[in-house]
Formats: structure tokens, C-alpha cells, sequence
């Protein structure tokens, strides 16, 4: 039933099979869990499991299985896995509750989440992290997370992108910080209660293959350079996305791909890179020297209107009367109108900035104005909803949002793309189960908003406890031990790459390369794309990371802290999954979601899926540097028909 | 913008550290504190010479992992600011910038400006959280909070654990991030059955770790970019005496 029979680097296209149990979709997760096998509560203790990543979906699996009894050992790169990068999420987190009475049910919050992923998302999963979604919030409650609440004391609710009820649960603007600190906290109180042991500035560097299964994980400890080697009987990847393959991106600056690339190498398929989540509205570049860009929530787009003047004249914001605006959503979208998926929003606002009616001093934004929500619910209202998000604002432009509107336009912000995995959550390969951002599962081709916090926490907390512990229960009686040969040569493999770095004595400096090639592919696999571009960019990457090698300059030494040594090897995975996206968007000859190919939209400029040729997942084979090899799951869609999104 | 830095170098904790003085050119007004430090650290490096180690990462103020002393103060001069989130333009051309880490006792500095804050954690692992294992909540709805109640307990648990309120306090005192867990668990009806254990255990551990004791500077209150108020502090205190007083001992 499963492709672990596969050789990894496998030269022939395969179909992959992700063991989908069979049935009703309402029965398929309910009876597979009457079928997954358990270990006895006085056999747990006899598996370590290794957890790498600590953010919403990592802390919360680690958690929960070190409170099931198994030992576990969790990985953060950060100084303490409280900084994981969910901790920035802004907006909110959906639920099916129906607490507001408007018809919310799982079955909408599914069928919200593969229409707005562009029917390119397994069915089955996403059934189970809208019924998961309820458990969360209880979960959540319960752990003290002091969500938004009306006076009666009952929680409150907000409205989301692309969909028609207010299922979003939030806390303020920092919904992201205050979920991650209940799992953290849940986290804390496991290593306490010495289940889970915690490794933090440690990052992984490798994973152990013995025996064509996931065995262990070869990690560098970022203080000393030490490298060393831990056993498990199962690995747990739960280390997020790679936006910042763009350089310029909403995540925080340690985010990378190198344990998901790393896996991948050694034989984990990695699918859909080509999907990536370009999010509308963010903090226009302002400079060169810029590492960041900062995302403004989407809740914003609940009170604020989007426009660009309709001439291209430069007037201040306030000067343009109403006549000469241009509320290009409203107008294309009447019924969705501000709240049409990000995708949706992206596209319009550079399709509207190229066509020079671009706002700012670089002409590189359109407005998010409160102008009218501030007037109809007075400024206090507005503050109380955003005032943190306006302060932030204010400090990055040194401009006051209640005065004039927001600029915004669309950066880098999540990515749909990630390692393959089954229904259970395990890759093809054998005891590698993959979590939250990191795999490729539920979002399809485009992310709803406030659906990332929900599918960290559903594979934390609800789903991976379950299908680890089925995966352990055929191990017992196996003994974890870093004594194979494959741990000794998997340390020197790492020990010489970092190296090599140390030893180029080039003349540019890691950040400069990364800057390249976030400019490449920025330019030709983001918000559009062609087939030229996309071939001309292949190109453009290969020789960039020729030079890579010849040319980098880390300074320091391997043995000691050395933060750019740590980014010379994130940047490298970089280079490869760079490649490996622009060929993902080649092979894809169809638009869907974030992926917009310009040779296939409608008549109006939407996304043009080919259903009869591309409804397959591209689960893409690493072949030692030589282009990858596609394997492609197929697409079912038993429950929902396939159409033309349609926001209007 | 040009600007002449005095940023404090040490190799390991171990060493006794010394501040190197760097002038620094072109310097754009709209770049942040941390984007004019890698522009320091780019030349650095171009130059062969080892770039100034800092913590940092989301650049938002909200991860918590960026923790400077600029110009004596914790985050900059800036209120209720991070130093990711302060840009440049809130000074002046030609100003002398002096950097330094976090100076604490417990928290150890590991190279330049990075320090070991796993202190934090401790304190947090001795009984900042809500004791319920995945899957034994009850519907969230169950039990109403109040607004009232909910919205201080936001505003207490928005703390980022980045330290400033350490290193700004002339003890060198922990409470305001103690207080803040313990405020924000004490807050919801959901943190009651454990409170009294909880507000032992963690001002224990934080005096194991070598904190300082609280005298009422309220440096800790200005100096921390979330605006977290000094009344948990005087919340923790009470908490602590009254579980005292019940004849709570720590446990773990």
C-alpha cells in the first residue's frame, strides 16, 4: 500500500499511493484510527522519537507524546524553542464551532479550504483538520490562551479571506505568539517531567538512514560546533517552510529548508515546491539594504478598503477624490470583495502596480485605507482591533495609518510546497514523518488565511500521536543506537561540508549570494511566471551556485559560534530547492492558486487550472544533482466537483 | 547617515570582552537597528574579520530573540520598542552608538552581544503552565471568561522573554517576566487549581537561578517593549506570600 518499497532515487516516474483509507470521508479518520496500532502505556518508554522544530506543530507533537510516555527528544535552532517562528503569526486560527450561528459546519470549513487551495489538495487530510480544527480550541482554552472574548464571556469570532462565515479565533494581532506559548508552555512542563529532553541551538544538519528507514538525525551544536549524532526510532521533521529561498520574505531570518533538503537528499520526495503563498499585504520594500519585509495581518482587509488612484499623478492619498479611486476588488469582486483569497488579492495588486498605478515613493504599493471604517466606528474601535499593527506600522514607515492609509503590497509568506506525505503523515520514507509547514498536505495550491496556526496544531497535537505511535508498534524489540556505520559517515559528511565553506577563501560574502538569488527567483517563480523566465532562471541558479562554490567567504572556524557558517549551508539548500521550483513550475503547464503561469489565465486574468492533465501532486526525487525525477500522486475528488474558482 | 559605534567583542564567556569602535558610513535612515549591524557586519566580513554575533530572528518584536544595550538602555531610547523594530531614523548623523549585551549574572554572555537566557526557561519549566494532556479538554465554550479577565490575562501574557527587564534592572531582578506567566495563568479560571504551586515553584527557581531581588526601580516596566505594568509584580508578591502562608513548599 505504501511506496516505502521504492528505491529513493528511482530514475522512473512511479504513481504514488498515499494510503487513503477507504469509505465516507466523514468515517475515513474515525475507522483508521480503530485500525492504526497502539503501544501499551509500559512499552512507550522503550522508543525514542525524535522531534526537530519547536514551533506550533513540533512543540505540540513533542509534547504530546512525552505526556503519552515515549521519550522524546525535541531540536531547535533558536536559543529556546519559545522563538520558533509561529510565534509571529498574526491574525487567527479557524475553527468549524459555529459559535456565531452562520452554517459554519466542518463540512464548509473543508470544502472552503480545497476550493481555495484550487483543487490541488487531498481531499481525505483536509477532512480531518477541519473535524481536528474543533479540538484545538478546546485544547487551547484549556492550556489558558486568552483568546479575543465578547462581554458574556464567550469567545469571540472574526471573518477570514475567501470564505463567507467568521470561524477565526484570535488574540489581538499576536494569535501566532499566544498559541505557540501554549504549546511551549505544555512543551516546558514535559522536559520538567523529564520526557522530553531539549536541544536547543542545535541544528540538524542530516537524517540517518540505516536500513532504508529513518533512524536518527546527525545535528551541530551551534555554540560549539560540535557535531554529533542521536538515534530514534522514528523522526519527526516539523521545521516549516522556505520562503526565504526569496531572500526577502515575512519569515523570521532563521528560517530555512535545510532539515526538509537535507531529508530530501536522502530520499524523501519533495512536493509541489512551486506552490508558495505570496501574501497581499505586507510592508512595501523601501530600500536595498532591507532583510526583511513585515507582514500587516489579514485581518486588516476586515475594516480596510484597497485602492490605487486611477492616474498615475502622485498625489498625496487624501488629496484623491473619491471619483479617482480605483477599489479594484470591490469592483471586481462584489461579493468577496476585500476578503478574496490571498492569491487573489496578490495578483490584482501587481497587476495593477505594473500597469504604473503603483503607490509611494517607489511606486511599488496600492493603499489599505481605514479612512471609512475609522469614520463609521470612530478611532478607538479601530485601535482596539489593530492597535498593534498600526504601532508597527508607524514604527517601520515613520508614517501614522490613522491619518493616511497603509501602503501595502504582496511578499513571500508561506509556503504550500513541502516534503511528501501519506495520510499518516509519513514521507516515503520509512519513519520520517513530516509536520505543520513542512509537508505539503492540506493547502493545496494556495493557503486560506488563519489555516497555517490550525494544521501545525492538528498534526501536533491530534493526528501524528496517533500514526507515530502505529508506526512504533511494528519497532518494538528494535534497539535505537547510533552504532551503524551510517551515523559515522553521515558526521563526516557534515563536518566536511562545513569545511569546504571555510576552506573557499572566496570574495563574497553569503548574504550577497542569497540576495541573488532571491532576486532570481523572485523574478521568475513568484507571483507569475513563464516558461521562458523559468528556463532562463534555471540557468541563471546553476551558474550562481557554480560560483557559490568557488567564490563564498565564511569567515571563523567549524568549533565555534559562527552564524555565518550557519547560513552558508542554509543558503546552499537554497540554491538546490531554487532549481528544483523553478523546474516544479515548468512541469506545471497550468496556473492554480499561487502558481500563475501567464500562458494559461481566463479571459478576466484568473488562474486557468487543466484539471484533465495537472491534478496530480509533483512529488519530485532527488537524483545527486542531476534533475530530479517526478512521481506523481493522483487527485481524487469524491467530494467536491472541481470548478473555476469564482469570488465574484 | 554616519556613525561612529562602540560595540562591546568577547570571544566566550570566559574572556573579559572589550568594546572595538567602528565608524560606519551610508547608513539609511529607514533601515533598522539590526539591518544597520549586518551592514557593519557585511564589511566585516568582506574584510576577512570575524562579523559581530547577535541574536535575532523574526525582526518583527514579537520572538523575543534580539536583546541589545543601546546606549545604555535595554532596546534603545524608543518606549515599548524592540531593537529589530527601531530604525535609524530616530537618530541623529554622526552620533556615537555605544552596543552592548544584556548584563546580567544569570544571564551569561556567550560571544559579542549573544547571551545564554535559558534561565527563562527554567523558570517556565518549574510551573508556568496549565497542567492538560492533549485530548482531555472540555468544549471551550464551557466555561465563560470574562472580558475583563481574559483581556488582562492578554495583557500579561504578551511578554516576548527577551530579558530587557533584567538588564535594565539595577538588581539584575527577574520579576516582571515571573510575574507576567504567573499573572497571565492566574488571570483564567483555567490556571486556578494550579496557582498556588505554580507562583512557589517559579519564584523559587527564579531565586535559584541567581536573579536579583525586586526593590521597586520599575526600570523593568520602562524598559519592556510589550508595556508589560509593574502591578504583576506586586500580584506575584502577594501570590506568593498567601501560598507561603497555606504552607506551600516547591515541588516539581
Amino acid at each position: 500500500m505504501m511506496s516505502s518499497s521504492l528505491d529513493p532515487s528511482s530514475q522512473t516516474s512511479v504513481v504514488l499511493d498515499p494510503a487513503v483509507p477507504t469509505g465516507p470521508i466523514e468515517k475515513q479518520w474515525d475507522e483508521h484510527r480503530r485500525q492504526l496500532r497502539m503501544v501499551a502505556p509500559n512499552n512507550r518508554r522503550k522508543f525514542d522519537v525524535i522531534v526537530v522544530g519547536s514551533g506550533l506543530a513540533g512543540a505540540s507533537c513533542a509534547a504530546t507524546l512525552g505526556e503519552q510516555g515515549y521519550n522524546v527528544k525535541c531540536f531547535c535552532f533558536q536559543d529556546s524553542p519559545r522563538r520558533a517562528h509561529s510565534i509571529a503569526a498574526q491574525g487567527g486560527i479557524n475553527a468549524a464551532k459555529n459559535y456565531q450561528n452562520d452554517g459554519d459546519s466542518a463540512y464548509r470549513l473543508f470544502y472552503d479550504t480545497i476550493k481555495g487551495g484550487d483543487f490541488r489538495s487531498r481531499e481525505s487530510n483536509v477532512w480531518r483538520l477541519a473535524e481536528a480544527s474543533v479540538n484545538i480550541i478546546d485544547q487551547a482554552v484549556a492550556q489558558g490562551v486568552p483568546f479575543a472574548r465578547e462581554y458574556g464571556g464567550m469567545l469571540e469570532n472574526r471573518s477570514f479571506g475567501g470564505v463567507q462565515v467568521s470561524r477565526t479565533f484570535y488574540a489581538r494581532g499576536q494569535t501566532g505568539q499566544q498559541l505557540l506559548l501554549g504549546a511551549y508552555q505544555a512543551l516546558a512542563r514535559q522536559i520538567a517531567a523529564g520526557t522530553v529532553e531539549m536541544f536547543t541551538r542545535t541544528e540538524m544538519l542530516d537524517v540517518v538512514v540505516v536500513n532504508g528507514r529513518a533512524s536518527g538525525i546527525v545535528v551541530r551544536d551551534l555554540r560549539t560546533g560540535v557535531v554529533s549524532s542521536h538515534a530514534g526510532h522514528a523522526v519527526v521533521l516539523a521545521t516549516g517552510g522556505y520562503s526565504n529561498v526569496y531572500y526577502l520574505s515575512t519569515n523570521a531570518m532563521g528560517c530555512n529548508v535545510t532539515a526538509a533538503w537535507r531529508a530530501h537528499r536522502k530520499g524523501a520526495y519533495f512536493a509541489n515546491p512551486c506552490y508558495t503563498q505570496i501574501h497581499p499585504t505586507c510592508i512595501p520594500q523601501s530600500a536595498e539594504h532591507q532583510s526583511k519585509l513585515t507582514l500587516m495581518s489579514e485581518s486588516l482587509r476586515n475594516d480596510g478598503r484597497i485602492w490605487v488612484p486611477k492616474d498615475s499623478r502622485g498625489r498625496h492619498p487624501v488629496d484623491v477624490p473619491e471619483a479617482e479611486r480605483d477599489y479594484y476588488l470591490e469592483r471586481k469582486y462584489p461579493s468577496f470583495g476585500n476578503l478574496v483569497p490571498r492569491d487573489v488579492a496578490s495578483r490584482n495588486a501587481k497587476t495593477v502596480v505594473d500597469r504604473e498605478q503603483g503607490v509611494g515613493p517607489l511606486k511599488n504599493g496600492v493603499y489599505l485605507d481605514f479612512a471609512d471604517a475609522i469614520g463609521r466606528l470612530g478611532q478607538d474601535a479601530i485601535e482596539a482591533r489593530y492597535g498593534n499593527l498600526f504601532e508597527m506600522y508607524e514604527r517601520i514607515t515613520g508614517e501614522n495609518p490613522y491619518q493616511s492609509p497603509m501602503r501595502i503590497y504582496p511578499a513571500p509568506h508561506y509556503t504550500m510546497g513541502g516534503l511528501w506525505v501519506d495520510y499518516n503523515l509519513m514521507s516515503n520514507l520509512e519513519g520520517l514523518f513530516v509536520l505543520g509547514e513542512a509537508n505539503f498536505s492540506d493547502h493545496g495550491a494556495n493557503r486560506l488565511g488563519a489555516s497555517a496556526l490550525m494544521q501545525g496544531l492538528a498534526d501536533g497535537y491530534f493526528i501524528a500521536p496517533y500514526t507515530v505511535a502505529n508506526y512504533l508498534a511494528g519497532r518494538l524489540g528494535e534497539t535505537a543506537s547510533t552504532s551503524d556505520q551510517a551515523f559515522v559517515e553521515t558526521e563526516r559528511a557534515v563536518s566536511d561540508r562545513s569545511e569546504r565553506y571555510l576552506s573557499c577563501s572566496g570574495s563574497r560574502t553569503v548574504d550577497s549570494f542569497h540576495r541573488e538569488l532571491g532576486r532570481i527567483v523572485w523574478d521568475e517563480c513568484g507571483m507569475s511566471r513563464t516558461a521562458a523566465g523559468l528556463e532562463q532562471a534555471i540557468g541563471r541558479i546553476r551558474s550562481l551556485h557554480q560560483e557559490y562554490h568557488s567564490d563564498v567567504k565564511v569567515v571563523g572556524s567549524a568549533d565555534a559560534i559562527n552564524q555565518s557558517l550557519e547560513r552558508a549551508g542554509r543558503v546552499e539548500d537554497f540554491f538546490e530547492l531554487a532549481e528544483l521550483m523553478c523546474r516544479d513550475a515548468l512541469d506545471r503547464n497550468e496556473s492554480a492558486g499561487g502558481h500563475f503561469r501567464e500562458e494559461h489565465q481566463t479571459e478576466e486574468g484568473e488562474a486557468q487550472r487543466d484539471d484533465e492533465n495537472y491534478s496530480y501532486v509533483s512529488a519530485w526525487a532527488w537524483n545527486n544533482g542531476e534533475p530530479a525525477t517526478l512521481h506523481k500522486e493522483p487527485l481524487e475528488f469524491d467530494v467536491v466537483r472541481p470548478s473555476q474558482r469564482s469570488y465574484k | 547617515m554616519n556613525l561612529t559605534l562602540k560595540v562591546w567583542r568577547q570571544e566566550n564567556a570566559q574572556d573579559a570582552g572589550r568594546f572595538e569602535e567602528h565608524q560606519l558610513s551610508d547608513v539609511s535612515a529607514d533601515s533598522s537597528f539590526l539591518e544597520m549591524l549586518d551592514q557593519l557586519n557585511e564589511r566585516l566580513e568582506s574584510a576577512g574579520e570575524s562579523p559581530v554575533v547577535f541574536d535575532h530572528d523574526c525582526r518583527e518584536g514579537i520572538c523575543g530573540a534580539c536583546g541589545l544595550m543601546i546606549n545604555g538602555q535595554a532596546h534603545g531610547h524608543r518606549a515599548r520598542t524592540t531593537a529589530c523594530q527601531l530604525h535609524m531614523r530616530e537618530f541623529s548623523d554622526g552620533e556615537t552608538i555605544t552596543i552592548e549585551p544584556w548584563r546580567s549574572g544569570s544571564f551569561p554572555v556567550m560571544r559579542d552581544l549573544m547571551v545564554d537566557r535559558s534561565a527563562f526557561d527554567r523558570i517556565i519549566q518549574s510551573g508556568g503552565f496549565i497542567s492538560v494532556n492533549t485530548g482531555s479538554a472540555p468544549e471551550a465554550n464551557l466555561i465563560p471568561v470574562p472580558k475583563e479577565k481574559s483581556d488582562a490575562a492578554f495583557d500579561a501574557a504578551t511578554c516576548i522573554g527577551c530579558g530587557a527587564c533584567v538588564a535594565q534592572c539595577p538588581n539584575g531582578a527577574a520579576q516582571l517576566f515571573t510575574a507576567a506567566k504567573v499573572g497571565h495563568l492566574g488571570a483564567v479560571p483555567q490556571g486556578d487549581p494550579e496557582a498556588d504551586q505554580r507562583v512557589v515553584n517559579m519564584v523559587e527557581q527564579m531565586q535559584e537561578e541567581g536573579f536579583g531581588s525586586c526593590t521597586n526601580h520599575r526600570e523593568c516596566e520602562a524598559a519592556c517593549p510589550k508595556g508589560i505594568s509593574i502591578s504583576w509584580i506586586a500580584g506575584l508578591n502577594r501570590g506568593y506570600l498567601k501560598a507561603k502562608l497555606r504552607g506551600v513548599d516547591r515541588r516539581s
